[in-house]
């Protein structure tokens, strides 16, 4: 296996993780503010569904992206709608969105099948690119990986430094807590869920625009969900949601992998690594019951009803 | 001057006319929905609606047809309400219906020369076997581990999507099937009996009516039934009362994946007769829907199954005769869900008009614990 | 001048009179303890001092002005500043971060400023508190530290602090106390709530005394003894212990032998080497104030928490690491302080409650429950005991305190018991329900039966038991006949001062029969 095949291989990995990092950082703003959203896998469909009808009708990336992000803020809306003002039972609601999104871009995107569009093309930063090596992984990726970079950033920056990090944690932490101190736990939340959905629509665009310009029913093949996994194994901590979305990246494309190292698997089975790995991670975690307990946000999926 | 507002005020004790009316009412809502979408598509509303509902059971054939989709949708919504009354979130119904499939198709495939149909029983098994196999990795994963089960389910149900289309394209290939991914077809005593000849309605129907009976008598007369309830009711009570909550956990979910399991098989050795690579529309997931809809009891069960399963019909309808696409079958299925959710909590709590006088000051109501 | 003057404070629930014309007067550089036991009325006079809960009647004059405080907010800015006994902390943040949540927006967002003024604070007052370690690596002791110099930040004038040393070790005490002096001589009002008598003498210069939500006295503990104090906390007399004859136990039902309990959770009471004895035909009954192990005696004795197998033995069997089902089996049973959540499934009828404890019965074969003998049971329970109910498909929550209790009091007596344990058996309960249920337990003790009683109701303790003891800090007094012991020395027994008579006899023997 020589330089090229590794270099390649990481550069597929950033790619294949940035829908990861999108999903899981927006998740995790969502459930620092203690909500817990599983529609992921949903509402990143209908990010990709809306992201490629809008390129298809308009011509413009730039819009599609757009309009994707605004999917997923809708969908989001929708769930915080439910789970925040009607107090309902947040598991329940995320399982309906879900299904509910799977089913509605199914059928949104059923013309669109077969359709081929030009996706989002690579660009590469002048000067970075040229690095041996990391230039190649990092620096000749699409605009939106960079995005995907400069949002980690963002969100980084939010829970180590900022105060909206701070009331963010503090609504997650102890809602009655945080609303004696005069924090509005609602307006708090319902802007952590929208955070979600925004990020996770623009991952269904990335998904749809750029890594395979196309759509096609359920192609989301379950990364929001893996996603999740991935903030619990993050201890819902940005720089390790980062790691932890390209070693999952890694894991999707072994079958580049293998072929690198000049093995012959069938590709169904390799395609089962990424969920066997979400697998391995969840139990190992969990077995150290402590631990999560300490750093998942102690009010995560307690709907707070506001004492009048 | 006054200031008038909305707000959610919490029962005195829940409605149960109320648990009664909410499916009804989230239907009506689906059916309204429904018809302004096809109004947006540019059909007449009550025309769509009647081809996508009513059309679909016009004839014998159609009712046939609704008996072949309700039998797995039945058998894993009997399984799941067993996991959700002990609050068990098992969503890999879809999974360990796929690895039923799988498990008895490799089992079907074993008996190519039988004469007999008694080798249906040992392929039933089989399929049952490998589907509860298949939860029995969830159950050994929550009670050692403590892993969440959502997740574990939906990850098992990524795996075995992926083992299906592995054996189609490989183990189970038939040999002399021109390389498509399939495998050969069942021979006639691998086959599910059908009823009557004139339609595929076939014997699985009775599994899933007798697996409803079986599980809900299990829950309401059983001591075990009266165990996993109260696990599912009050953690805390069963830990008063000494339940041991590992060997309930085992107990519903291998229960659920051996239903689904046989669900799937019958599926294989039923209408699609050979292992194909998709075997199931997703009846797992909509076995869920069928459970809330069917408020955990005998009977709505078999209506919510009946429904579940028209909406099936009704998007291969659609598609027929309006040229409409069939993903309007699982758009139905998740307003449904959405509108049941949002219903559901009018069950705990009434919608009251505040009126707030906007000149006086209101002062907090005092916190209601005593000293 | 006081600084606080309090004056016919009354305020009523439905159900019952929290505070009733309650008086207090605490002076700048004053510390005030405000002491009384649980259900006394402290906590809701507290609520009403820091503006969460308003008083039906009273004045409330803050140095010589007549003033309504309208919150928490208010009550802050006006210089009250309360250190609650569940801290209202998030864990996961850091000293500082927690103090700036608390503090007005433009004093909140410079953080090192902040940590600057959070150290010199600390220092001051003798607390050390390092702003950048995050709240859930300190001690219970350093995380009161945190609530307290947060309201130190704020310009103080009365800083309440409720049940401050439940908590913390006795050195954290030490170090506690020296603050609190420290900020009484620079003229800081201090409200001290607690029922700990030794330190309420030690630090405090005036009381107040709560009983059943009226003022039983005031005082000053540096002239008084803590005898005095208790007799005020629990009444005068002795209750009467005639309502019902004495008896004396026969052979012992229940040992437990130097059992010894940690847990992980700060909040729980280790137990302390306990023993002691409960014998055939006798009540015996365990007083003390709340949080001080009881919990987790109970849940030791029941098997929903396990332990050494032979710290525990019923009947000749040691129990401790036997899950409760068995324990039912050799004849076990236990009313918990939990009715609805524990005792009962809330949202089940009373025939499926009825079921709960009892299938040992013969109320399963082979596995299908006869609901016909369930019913029999149940409707026996319902009838034999009074219980006001739409019937056996009424739900458990529907019932009444008093009514519920008293349905799961007759499902585990009626099972015929050898030993019954009781937790708060007349908590929350209305007198015609307890007078049955007491009359049940005597019947019960009568028919041979050993029984165990937690109460914080001593009243009721002195009437039904034959003998009776106390429980402070997970140990164990003596245990003596109740009519040998008076209400004095109960009282020092659930301070913790158990006399030259050391706790926690030896070799599983009580010291006194």
């Amino acid at each position: 296996m020589d330089i090229d095949l590794i270099t390649n291989i990481l550069y597929a990995t950033v790619r294949t993780g940035t829908p990861l990092i999108l999903v899981a950082l927006g998740e995790m703003v969502c459930e620092k503010s203690g909500v817990l959203n599983l529609g992921q896998e949903g509402m990143l469909l209908m990010g990709a569904v809306v992201g490629f009808m809008a390129a298809v009708t308009t011509g413009s990336l730039f819009v599609a992206v757009l309009l994707a992000i605004v999917a997923g803020i809708l969908m989001s809306l929708l769930f915080g709608f439910l789970s925040i003002t009607l107090v309902s039972n947040q598991v329940a609601t995320g399982l309906a969105l879900t299904i509910f999104g799977a089913g509605l871009s199914a059928f949104l995107g059923s013309s669109y099948v077969g359709v081929g569009i030009t996706g989002i093309e690579p660009m590469s930063i002048p000067l970075l690119s040229e690095i041996p090596i990391i230039g190649k992984i990092f620096f000749q990726q699409d605009p939106l990986v960079y995005l995907s970079f400069i949002l980690f950033g963002l969100v980084f920056w939010i829970f180590k430094s900022s105060q909206i990090g701070l009331k963010i944690r503090a609504v997650g932490e102890n809602p009655e807590a945080a609303n004696a101190m005069g924090i509005n736990v609602h307006k708090v939340r319902y802007l952590a869920v929208i955070f979600g959905g925004a990020m996770t629509g623009l991952a269904g665009g990335y998904l749809s625009l750029a890594y395979t310009p196309l759509w096609a029913e359920g192609m989301s093949a379950g990364r929001g969900w893996i996603a999740l996994a991935l903030v619990v194994f993050a201890s819902w901590k940005a720089e390790r949601i980062m790691l932890g979305a390209y070693l999952f990246g890694a894991f999707s494309i072994m079958h580049l992998v293998m072929q690198g190292l000049g093995f012959e698997v069938a590709p169904n089975l390799l395609a089962m690594l990424p969920y066997i790995a979400t697998i391995v991670v969840l139990v190992l975690l969990s077995s150290d019951h402590m631990k999560t307990k300490l750093s998942a946000p102690m009010s995560l999926g307690v709907p707070y009803r506001p004492q009048v | 001057m006054f200031n008038v507002s909305l707000k959610l005020e919490k029962r005195p004790s829940d409605s149960q006319t109320m648990s009664f009316l909410s499916p009804l009412l989230a239907i009506l809502l689906t059916l309204i929905c429904g018809g302004i979408l096809f109004a947006l598509l540019g059909h007449d509303p009550l025309e769509a609606l009647y081809t996508f509902f009513i059309s679909p059971l016009s004839d014998a054939y159609g009712w046939a047809e609704l008996g072949i989709k309700v039998a797995p949708l039945l058998l894993c919504a009997t399984g799941l309400m067993m996991c959700f009354k002990a609050k068990i979130w098992n969503i890999g119904a879809e999974g360990q219906f796929i690895m039923g499939g799988l498990g008895g198709s490799w089992a079907a495939l074993q008996f190519m020369d039988a004469s007999s149909s008694w080798v249906l029983v040992p392929i039933m098994l089989t399929g049952m076997a490998s589907g509860l196999a298949w939860a029995a990795i969830t159950a050994y994963l929550k009670t050692h581990f403590k892993a969440n089960e959502i997740l574990t389910t939906i990850m098992l149900n990524y795996i075995a999507v992926n083992a299906l289309l592995w054996a189609v394209h490989g183990p189970l290939k038939d040999p002399q099937g021109f390389n498509f991914p399939e495998s050969a077809l069942f021979v006639d005593t691998t086959l599910l009996p059908l009823i009557n000849e004139d339609y595929r309605l076939n014997i699985s129907i009775f599994f899933g009516l007798f697996a409803v009976v079986a599980v809900w008598t299990l829950m309401s007369r059983t001591w075990v039934g009266y165990q996993i309830q109260v696990l599912g009711e009050d953690a805390k009570a069963a830990r008063y009362a000494g339940f041991k909550e590992n060997q309930l956990t085992w107990f519903a979910l291998l229960t659920c994946g051996a239903l689904a399991g046989l669900a799937g098989v019958s599926e294989v050795t039923g209408p699609i007769g050979q292992l194909i690579p998709s075997i199931s529309p997703g009846y797992g997931y909509a076995a869920i829907i069928v459970v809330f809809l069917g408020r955990m009891n005998p009977i709505g069960l078999v209506f919510a199954s009946m429904l579940l399963a028209l909406t099936y019909m009704g998007g291969e309808m659609v598609q027929m005769e309006m040229a409409l696409p069939k993903s309007l079958t699982g758009l139905f299925q998740g307003m449904l869900l959405f509108f049941l959710l949002a219903c559901d909590l009018l069950i705990s709590y009434r919608v009251v008009l505040v009126k707030k006088m906007l000149d006086k000051k209101v002062s907090p109501s005092a916190t209601v614990d005593a000293a | 001048m006081a600084r606080l003057a309090l004056t016919g404070i009354t305020k009523a629930y439905p159900g019952c009179i929290a505070n009733q014309d309650v008086s207090l007067e605490v002076k700048a550089g004053e510390i005030h303890a405000l002491l009384g036991e649980n259900g006394a009325g402290k906590s809701t006079l507290m609520k009403i001092i820091y503006g969460v809960v308003k008083p039906d009647a009273g004045t409330f004059l803050w140095e010589g002005q007549a003033i309504t405080v309208n919150g928490p907010s208010h009550a802050r800015s006006m210089g009250i500043g309360m250190v609650f006994q569940h801290f209202s902390l998030f864990e996961t943040l850091t000293v500082a971060e927690n103090i700036a949540l608390g503090l007005p927006k433009e004093e909140g967002r410079d953080l090192a400023a902040l940590s600057k003024r959070i150290k010199e604070v600390s220092q001051h007052y003798n607390m050390g508190l390092d702003p950048e370690r995050y709240v859930h690596t300190l001690s219970v002791g350093e995380q009161q530290r945190v609530e307290i110099v947060r309201c130190l930040l704020q310009d103080i004038k009365l800083l309440i602090l409720d049940e401050p040393t439940s908590v913390l070790t006795p050195q954290e005490v030490k170090g506690l106390f020296k603050t609190l002096n420290t900020l009484s001589e620079e003229g800081c009002a201090i409200l001290f709530i607690s029922h700990k008598l030794d330190e309420v003498t030690e630090l405090c210069h005036g009381a107040t005394i709560l009983r059943n939500g009226q003022v039983s006295g005031d005082c000053n503990p540096q002239q008084v003894t803590s005898a005095d104090i208790a007799r005020m906390m629990v009444g005068n007399d002795t209750p009467l212990s005639e309502d019902y004859v004495k008896a004396e136990g026969k052979e012992a039902v229940l040992s437990i032998r130097e059992l010894d309990y940690r847990s992980d959770d700060p909040f729980a009471s280790p137990l302390h080497k306990l023993s002691l004895q409960v014998k055939a035909g006798e009540i015996l009954g365990i007083a003390g104030v709340a949080g001080n192990g009881q919990d987790e005696l109970m849940a030791l004795l029941s098997g929903e928490e396990r332990c050494e197998k032979k710290a525990i033995n019923l009947l000749g069997e040691d129990i401790g690491d036997l899950p409760p089902g068995l324990r039912r089996k050799l004849g076990f049973a236990f009313v918990p302080e939990e009715r609805l959540g524990r005792g009962a499934v809330p949202d089940m009828s009373l025939q499926q409650n009825a079921l709960l404890s009892s299938s040992h019965l013969g109320l399963i074969n082979k596995g299908l429950i006869n609901f016909a003998k369930v019913s029999e049971y149940a409707q026996n329970v319902i009838t034999k005991y009074k219980v006001k109910s739409a019937g056996l498909s009424a739900q458990a929550k529907s019932l009444s305190g008093g009514n519920l209790q008293k349905f799961i009091i007759g499902r585990e007596i009626e099972q015929n018991p050898k030993l019954l344990v009781c937790s708060h058996p007349t908590w929350g309960v209305d007198i015609g329900a307890s007078i049955l249920i007491r009359h049940a337990l005597i019947d019960l003790r009568d028919r041979g039966a050993a029984i165990l009683v937690v109460s914080e109701d001593i009243d009721e303790l002195y009437q039904i038991s034959d003998r009776i003891c106390a429980i402070c800090h997970g140990d164990l007094s003596p245990i003596k006949k109740t009519q040998e012991v008076n209400i004095e020395t109960l009282g020092q027994w659930m301070a913790g001062q158990f006399g030259d008579e050391s706790a926690g006899p030896t070799e599983g023997e009580p010291a006194y029969v």
